[in-house]
């Protein structure tokens, strides 16, 4: 396409969900779009054929409409313009830490701001140590190798000490807790690989199985709109879509060829049919089971009933799940006869089922059905049609989790050995917090839970740690310094949140961000971030590297150059920068710059490292903005799992650790990382770790929710189960609750009274029981919290299930924030989530086990 | 002179209101004088999202997004309602609301059948999507609602030039504008419009199991005859049925054949749990 020039400027940027090109006039945004790939000098398009059908490359980023909004974004109501001091915050006097969230602020200088950071670091490292200052960031920053978490962020506070506040596998819970222990993949964090699936699922899938899974919804999460066209040509390609979830989700009411919708929490005792009905008739891979496998006649025993005297029939499952024993048999019959691959969860992790209640035991199920059916085989994947494109991993270019400046890295350390940076930093406190019992480590020490430290990616053992909070003679928390600001809108009951930050124990709050959202408001000091858009930086669409390492979601590798467009908006700077000048006042400047002067230098270098110059001079790419990766389309395609379905050394760009296999020969090289090298039917870590643990035993079992179907107690005041998967509409709360476009999408919110308020979605049986019609406002609650919503009907959903996304950044109490009777206007779901784990050894989130109740609201009624 | 038109793939489209925000992105806080002032913040959407939700059956749901600009109609009522020559057909077909000529004639917007008008009210003006005629005019390819498209199923062009985006579609597929019934002439075309759907589930009498494999047969009388198989689920389904009298038959090698006279008059039909006796 030819773009106008006339009198505006062109630039080109990353954002979280793809490149994008700006137009600018009057160093004013004119227009943003997402980026084509028409320039002479772009590596042409790939094709891919099979079945008679071409699938063609497309020739631009599909980017998702919070990104196509952008504008709206840098020029919010809500963008934070100059540093903020909460107005009764005193810190020489009174401090009213208990008028979090409710006092206003008043505007001060970027010195006064610095200073009195800078002094508060200075007293309480003095008084406590580094350990009482507990620091995180949000997990969808803007994008940008230098700007990101992981990069400035950790760098500096290695360099001051601090207590981490752990980032966890909160999308994909189950894989992690679960999955891990039936096929490896630790250092993945239980997500399998993807590699070169999309063309096997072309060349030979005849039906695909998406359980708990809404691809079109959370994609690739950065690689967004990227792959639909991939499923819309699975279905040119004749391939079936069944979908297994409560909510006739995005995908399927585009694409389903059968919906089946199961109780919430019920997920296992489906699976366990379906392995039921292969037994009694045969049809599965047995051969594969002998020689892939190990403990399947643990399995078999309890499939099958001689374990608990309860055989696992269909219609036992209908029993528990509410679908039909033929619908199951059918299910079971269809996948065995055909060549079936399963997408259990979004990406290879999103959908609520993983993130319920025992959410590791539908993992490990899932993986065993695909282990009776011969996993790896042509057509036979555990893949959710969101990873895998070609492209050619030879070339080098870090992605977030490989550390940037900080040095620190998610996975494999790539990076460190090609001399980025020079002195790489590493975190010298070792006490550390799960985020998600933050609130409690603040305000109650001391807390314990069994989970991870740090990186989660070591070993499948890790996750069996007793943690603790806090460390004997370490400090407990007088500080919390917060970039981002999501976890009002993300973590569960969330109104623990706002009564941490109430809290006396906490003497000081910093809050370093880009807008004035709900968690801002509860700081005492707030430094406002600059967008990406508004400073340069480096990046390659969708890179996350490290755990997610090679995932491949999107139709091109696109590395970014990413170029400043407009200056900062008002007083609002870089992350980078201000953890410069923080630096500098606290005698780091020359640790933390390593001497570079400024953002450019380190970009720069950024480029040297990588495998950029051998194709790009740094000029070019400064100028051009972009530089896309093309693939190796000669080179023999590596599917994910046919090299263990082989019996043969692992092929694909991803490896496992030295330490996963007895020896790093042909043999050991084709063994996956369990204990036995094979898909465990009978966990053998999880019986080394405790083969008593009734809620993880060592061969998965259906275990009723804590929170569900049979919570019969819970039942009577709540009957309704609410999921609340990843959202549609925005990503995180950063792009929600700011008077932005996606506003305006009925699924996302709705205006009713001139307030926009977010959507519930519930069955009309469900809604003419209670008298709610469409667009009526209706109170959600449950002993945690209560939150307004704008009814939407659907015959789309369970009746008894109810569904609204989670992750909204609209927060608004009306009365006492943190009070669980408090009303919240602005849709924060998770406030009704529990803060209960997975299971009691496994410390990950489970918001997908939530009883509430709905009804109509009338304001100033009961 | 082209003549610019706009098809759209309902196929292909996801509903992910790009094309929306992407409208909205251009036309909020930019002013393209002579063709457009600028769009207010919120509450105008050049292009909208119209949705029909089909519940098909209890285990199929479609939904259908249809995203709707101002059709550019050839018979535009707009042109007649509008005083003062305030709104006009240019010579390529782009049918444009001038921004300064239409202050004032707030009654515009109930003038089109389509209602893509809206009322800028801090201006008094009426306004409505330009093709982004500011950009065609600087030869852009096609506006930015299509530009913005991940799944490029709005096709832009010249529908005199053969080889434009539009005239290949408009080729390749069957189309039809959306409420032909206006009798406007618009200049938009739509692939994948929902059409009335009949479907049913069929089951074996004696096992209760579902019913795979089974001839259906979907006849007029002396007509068009229809046929599919059921599914493993025993489901069959067919798109774009008339509202007529059929007659359908099922059939399976070892089952009794069955038939029933068949009065379509909904737009959606699920004929239930059909049951199938052995012979």
């Amino acid at each position: 396409m030819k773009y106008s020039s006339k009198d505006e400027q062109q630039f080109v940027n990353c954002t979280l969900s793809g490149p994008v090109r700006i137009f600018v006039k009057h160093g004013k945004v004119v227009r943003i779009l997402p980026l084509e790939y028409t320039e002479p000098d772009d590596a042409p398009p790939w094709k891919i054929e099979a079945r008679g059908e071409t699938f063609t490359r497309p020739n631009k980023a599909g980017i998702a409409c919070w990104v196509q909004g952008s504008k709206q974004q840098i020029y919010s109501k809500d963008r934070l313009l100059s540093p903020m001091k909460r107005v009764d915050f005193d810190p020489n006097g009174e401090r009213n830490p208990q008028n979090r969230g409710v006092s206003g602020y008043e505007p001060i200088t970027w010195d006064e701001a610095l200073s009195i950071v800078t002094g508060e670091i200075i007293r309480l490292k003095d008084k406590h140590g580094p350990s009482s200052i507990a620091v995180t960031g949000s997990s969808h920053d803007s994008w940008g190798n230098i700007g990101y978490r992981m990069s400035a962020l950790e760098r500096f506070w290695n360099l001051v000490g601090c207590t981490w506040i752990d980032h966890d596998p909160d999308s994909w819970q189950g894989s992690y807790w679960g999955a891990i222990h039936s096929w490896g993949f630790h250092w993945r964090l239980g997500q399998p690989p993807a590699f070169d699936l999309l063309r096997d699922t072309f060349e030979s899938t005849e039906m695909i199985v998406f359980w708990s899974s809404d691809p079109s919804t959370t994609s690739g999460d950065y690689a967004w709109n990227e792959t639909d066209q991939w499923r819309f040509h699975m279905k040119k390609l004749g391939i079936k879509f069944v979908f297994i979830d409560p909510h006739c989700n995005y995908t399927a009411v585009l694409d389903g060829d059968k919906w089946i919708a199961p109780k919430a929490g019920t997920d296992v005792a489906l699976a366990l049919a379906i392995a039921y009905t292969w037994i009694k008739e045969g049809t599965y891979d047995k051969e594969y089971i002998g020689t892939h496998t190990i403990g399947f006649d643990k399995w078999e025993a309890y499939v099958m009933g001689e374990e608990d005297g309860v055989p696992k029939t269909p219609e036992w499952a209908e029993g528990k799940s509410g679908v039909e024993a033929a619908v199951i048999q059918a299910l079971a019959r269809e996948w065995a006869s055909k060549r079936t691959t399963l997408a259990g969860g979004g990406r290879s992790g999103m959908g609520h089922v993983m993130r319920s209640s025992y959410g590791h035991e539908w993992s490990r199920a899932m993986v065993l059905l695909m282990g009776m059916q011969g996993l790896g085989k042509p057509g036979v994947n555990y893949y959710s049609t969101t990873g895998g494109a070609p492209a050619d991993w030879d070339f080098f270019f870090p992605g977030y989790a490989d550390g940037g400046i900080a040095g620190g890295s998610a996975g494999p350390k790539d990076l460190g050995p090609r001399g980025f940076p020079k002195r790489p930093t590493a975190s010298q406190i070792r006490q550390r917090i799960n985020r998600a019992c933050l609130p409690e480590c603040v305000i109650n020490p001391p807390v314990t839970w069994r989970g991870v430290y740090g990186y989660y990616g070591q070993s499948a053992q890790q996750q069996f740690t007793e943690c603790t909070f806090p460390f004997p003679g370490y400090s407990e928390i007088k500080m919390i310094f917060r970039q981002g600001a999501s976890y009002i809108g993300t973590m569960m009951e969330t109104n623990r949140f706002a009564r941490m930050y109430r809290d006396p124990k906490l003497e000081f709050v910093v809050n370093q961000t880009i807008f004035n959202e709900p968690e801002t408001k509860f700081a005492d000091i707030i430094f406002p971030v600059c967008t990406n858009f508004e400073r340069n930086d480096i990046g390659e669409w969708a890179k996350i590297s490290g755990y997610s390492n090679k995932l491949s979601p999107t139709n091109a590798r696109v590395v970014v150059f990413q170029q400043k467009c407009i200056e900062p908006r008002g007083l609002s700077k870089p992350d980078y920068q201000i953890f410069a000048l923080l630096a500098e006042r606290l005698g780091l400047k020359e640790m933390f710059t390593e001497g570079h002067p400024d953002e450019m230098s380190w970009i720069k270098r950024m480029y040297e490292v990588s495998d950029l110059p051998k194709v790009i001079s740094w000029e070019k790419f400064q100028s051009k903005g972009y530089y896309i990766i093309p693939p190796k389309m000669d080179k023999k395609p590596t599917p994910a799992l046919r090299w263990f379905y082989d019996q043969r050394a692992i092929d694909i760009p991803d490896k496992p650790m030295s330490v996963d296999r007895p020896t790093n020969d042909e043999q050991g090289m084709s063994r996956l990382s369990t204990p036995s090298g094979k898909i465990e039917f009978e966990s053998q870590t999880l019986k080394m770790f405790d083969p008593n643990d009734e809620e993880r035993p060592p061969v998965p079992h259906y275990i009723a929710s804590w929170e569900g179907t049979e919570s019969t107690e819970i039942l009577k005041n709540y009957p309704l189960q609410l999921i609340s998967p990843h959202p549609r509409f925005t990503f995180h709360s950063q792009h929600d609750g700011k008077s932005l476009w996606n506003d305006e999408i009925c699924h996302h919110r709705r205006l009713i009274d001139g307030y926009r308020y977010w959507v519930i979605r519930l069955h009309p049986v469900d809604a003419e029981k209670r008298g709610i019609k469409e667009n009526d406002l209706v109170k959600v609650r449950n002993d945690r919290g209560v939150v307004l919503c704008a009814a939407t009907i659907t015959e789309r959903m369970l009746p008894g299930v109810v569904h609204s996304y989670s992750s909204g950044g609209g927060y608004d109490p009306q009365g006492e924030p943190g009070v669980n009777t408090t009303i919240d206007k602005g849709g924060t779901i998770n406030q009704l989530t529990s803060s209960r784990f997975l299971s009691k050894n496994c410390a990950g989130m489970a918001p997908g086990s939530c009883l509430v109740e709905v009804e109509k609201y009338v304001e100033g009624g009961k | 002179m082209a003549k610019y038109a706009m098809a759209i793939d309902l196929n292909r489209c996801i509903g992910c209101y790009n094309c929306q925000i992407a409208c909205k992105d251009e036309h909020v806080g930019n002013d393209f004088l002579p063709v457009a002032a600028a769009q207010p913040t919120f509450g105008h959407f050049w292009l909208s999202i119209e949705e029909r939700e089909q519940v098909r059956n209890p285990s199929h749901i479609k939904v259908t997004y249809i995203p709707k600009t101002c059709q550019h109609c050839e018979d535009a009522p707009c042109i007649k309602a509008a005083k003062n020559g305030a709104i006009y057909r240019r010579e390529d077909g782009i049918v444009i609301i001038d921004p300064e000529k239409a202050v004032g004639q707030t009654g515009l917007v109930a003038a089109c059948p389509y209602g893509s008008i809206y009322l800028n009210e801090e201006k008094q003006l009426p306004q409505k999507c330009t093709f982004c005629a500011h950009l065609v005019d600087d030869g852009w390819k096609e506006p930015r609602c299509a530009q913005s498209c991940p799944m490029s199923c709005m096709h832009f062009g010249d529908r005199d030039d053969p080889q434009s985006a539009v005239s290949k579609f408009l080729a390749a597929e069957s189309t039809e504008p959306l409420y032909p019934e206006l009798g406007t002439k618009p200049q938009l075309r739509y692939a994948g419009l929902p059409k009335p759907h009949l479907s049913g589930t069929i089951r074996l009498a004696d096992s209760k199991e579902c019913a795979a494999g089974v001839k259906v047969t979907l006849a007029v009388p002396k007509g068009e005859k229809r046929e599919t198989v059921t599914d493993a689920f025993g489901d069959f389904q067919f798109d774009n049925v008339s509202k007529t009298l059929y007659a359908i038959e099922y059939s399976l090698e070892g089952c009794q054949k069955q038939s029933q006279a068949l009065k379509i008059e909904e737009d959606i039909t699920f004929l239930g749990e059909i049951t199938l006796k052995m012979e």
